[in-house]
């Protein structure tokens, strides 16, 4: 499942009580913290998700990973290397959230100009230029200034920029942001073509749906605080599962009351969700009042559930706290 | 040096292709024209007064790119975040500060080279000829090189700490008392208390010392500089370029760029 890299001991991202704090007020004494004792691996060649709500800590990670910020306390390493090993970002590929890029160059100057910090030849740049451009759907606009640039076309410049020099560990922060559904699936097909390669990638998001598709495994951080890491099919199994019958009632059945009650109408069909215990009981019911049972299949919650369920805790928590601080 | 050359050159082609920076050297050029008219109704000191408005026209352009583009050198790519994809490839802070610096030093050398080439042009009008006399002009402009070189690491130096106004106001606060440094250092005696004077005279020295850049005099009446200023105003600016920029790097290398 890890891809070709898969048993090299030492992760690609080894991150290890990871802390930081801002200071805010007039005099900077006060400090807010916004990430707290981050400890977790990204295996090589993995794909792995970094899912939070806004402001949960997701970007500051990345940016204390790529040296943009610095930690109040903590340690991380990329590919065995400690962060603050310059030659490390050879190996490394970013894309910013939000990305935005010197709107005078065209999409093809900018990759050039990025190119030249990897001492590529003349030639290989001219290459690898033209292959990204090709590659992120750019290749016609390559010669238009920047500062013309849609959201979503210069997301995907700076998705071209990360991985142009073929980074082992590629980094995106919300890759996704901005893309229409057909941008997403170019990124997504990006992203699954780099895990193929070998490549590890590190994605925050918010779009759960993205990180079931494509994730090994995902990090949920809430609050500045991991809550729970593991495939998301593990994270999600963690809840109480049940079933959910989908039938039809024909003219003149009666469905059986109650239960009809409890059912939710989609057009002509029904779909009621019963305890695993309570199914047969349930079935016997409808079948008794005349429903067609059309499937019955296992409630398996999602990874939105999931996350919901961690955000109202921590939300639960911070209301809990400032009750007992007042 | 490669990474610092590609910064270098990526800020020279940023400032070329800014149209605010031609309309100021268009401004210049205007402005030294202008001169060549005041000239012909100052009888008898027509090249006194064209090179004296001219080498004044460069100075003050290129003052306001200094200063106005030396702040927007680090502010504009933190607040813009241009910087972060940037700094995510394999360059140092101290490369991107240092490399950033020798782009706008670049754009000022092209541009004040312009400039001048316009001021001779001028010169060549009203006298029809270039004389020897005429390389102190030349010495006047590299000084004001030298001194604009000084302008845009303090703009970068005060820019690595603070918002790009209040950077812009103490560029140009120590620009101005960088220019009364020997009026510092004689104002003491009786005047105040011993204690200030001395605190004054030691201010005096750390202020970048820009009267010395200053030879319009000389220039406008072909009087020759001597070597050794020549000499002392490229050691004294490369020197209290490469200090100012050394804190500058200490400083954004230390930086959150949230």
């Amino acid at each position: 499942m890890y891809g070709k890299n898969e048993y090299m001991a030492e992760p690609a991202i080894d991150i290890e009580n990871l802390t930081k704090d801002y200071p805010y007020g007039f005099l900077q004494l006060k400090k807010r913290r916004s990430l707290e004792s981050l400890t977790m691996q990204v295996q090589t060649g993995e794909v792995f998700g970094f899912l939070g709500p806004n402001g949960a800590g997701k970007s500051t990670t990345i940016k204390l990973l790529m040296r943009l910020i610095f930690p109040t306390a903590g340690s991380a390493r990329i590919l065995g290397r400690p962060i603050s090993d310059i030659e490390m970002h050879r190996d490394i590929g970013y894309l910013p959230e939000q990305p935005y890029f010197y709107d005078y160059l065209t999409a093809g100057e900018l990759l050039d100009y990025f190119a030249r910090f990897h001492d590529f030849s003349a030639a290989e740049r001219h290459e690898r230029v033209e292959g990204m451009l090709k590659k992120v759907g750019l290749e016609s606009a390559g010669r238009i200034q920047l500062r013309k640039y849609s959201k979503g076309m210069l997301q995907r410049v700076g998705l071209a920029q990360a991985i142009l020099h073929d980074p082992k560990v590629v980094v995106l922060d919300e890759p996704m942001s901005g893309l229409d559904p057909v941008g997403r699936r170019e990124v997504r097909d990006i992203i699954l073509e780099l895990k193929k390669k070998g490549n590890t990638v590190l994605f925050s998001t918010h779009i759960l749906s993205d990180a079931e598709m494509l994730c090994d495994r995902v990090g949920v951080i809430v609050g500045g605080k991991l809550q729970g890491v593991g495939a998301p099919s593990e994270l999600v199994g963690l809840k109480a599962q049940g079933m959910e019958i989908l039938f039809e009632l024909p003219a003149g059945a009666d469905g059986g009351g109650e239960l009809l009650a409890q059912a939710t109408r989609t057009g002509d069909r029904y779909r009621l969700q019963v305890e695993e215990s309570g199914l047969y009981t349930a079935m016997e019911r409808l079948g008794a009042a005349g429903a067609r049972i059309l499937s019955v299949a296992q409630v398996k919650p999602s990874l939105e559930e999931y996350f919901m369920h961690l955000v109202e805790a921590d939300r639960a928590q911070a209301a809990a706290v400032e009750v007992r601080a007042k | 040096m490669t990474r610092i050359g590609t910064v270098a050159l990526n800020t020279f082609r940023e400032a070329v292709r800014d149209r605010v920076l031609y309309n100021l050297v268009f401004f210049a050029l205007v402005m030294i024209a202008a001169a060549i008219l005041v000239g012909q109704i100052s009888v008898g000191i027509e090249q006194t007064v064209i090179i004296t408005l001219g080498l004044s026209a460069i100075s003050i352009i290129g003052l306001l790119i200094s200063v106005f583009m030396g702040v927007g050198l680090v502010s504009k790519e933190i607040d813009k975040r241009t910087l972060y994809a940037l700094l995510a490839k394999p360059l140092r802070r101290w490369e991107f500060i240092v490399g950033k610096f020798g782009g706008l030093a670049l754009t000022l050398t092209v541009n004040t080279a312009a400039m001048a080439a316009g001021l001779f042009l001028a010169l060549f009008y009203v006298k029809h000829s270039i004389e020897r006399a005429d390389t102190t002009v030349l010495v006047a402009v590299y000084f004001i090189l030298l001194k604009l070189a000084l302008m845009v690491a303090l703009a970068m130096l005060f820019s690595c700490f603070t918002t790009p106004l209040l950077a812009i106001l103490f560029t140009t606060g120590l620009y101005i008392a960088g220019l009364f440094v020997h009026e510092m250092r004689g104002l003491q005696g009786g005047l105040m208390d011993p204690t200030l004077g001395r605190l004054l005279r030691w201010v005096s020295y750390v202020l970048p010392n820009f009267e010395n850049f200053d030879v319009m005099g000389a220039a406008a009446h072909g009087r020759v500089i001597p070597g050794a200023l020549i000499a002392q105003n490229t050691v004294y600016s490369a020197l209290y370029c490469a200090i100012v920029l050394a804190v500058a790097t200490a400083i954004f290398s230390r930086r959150n760029l949230k």
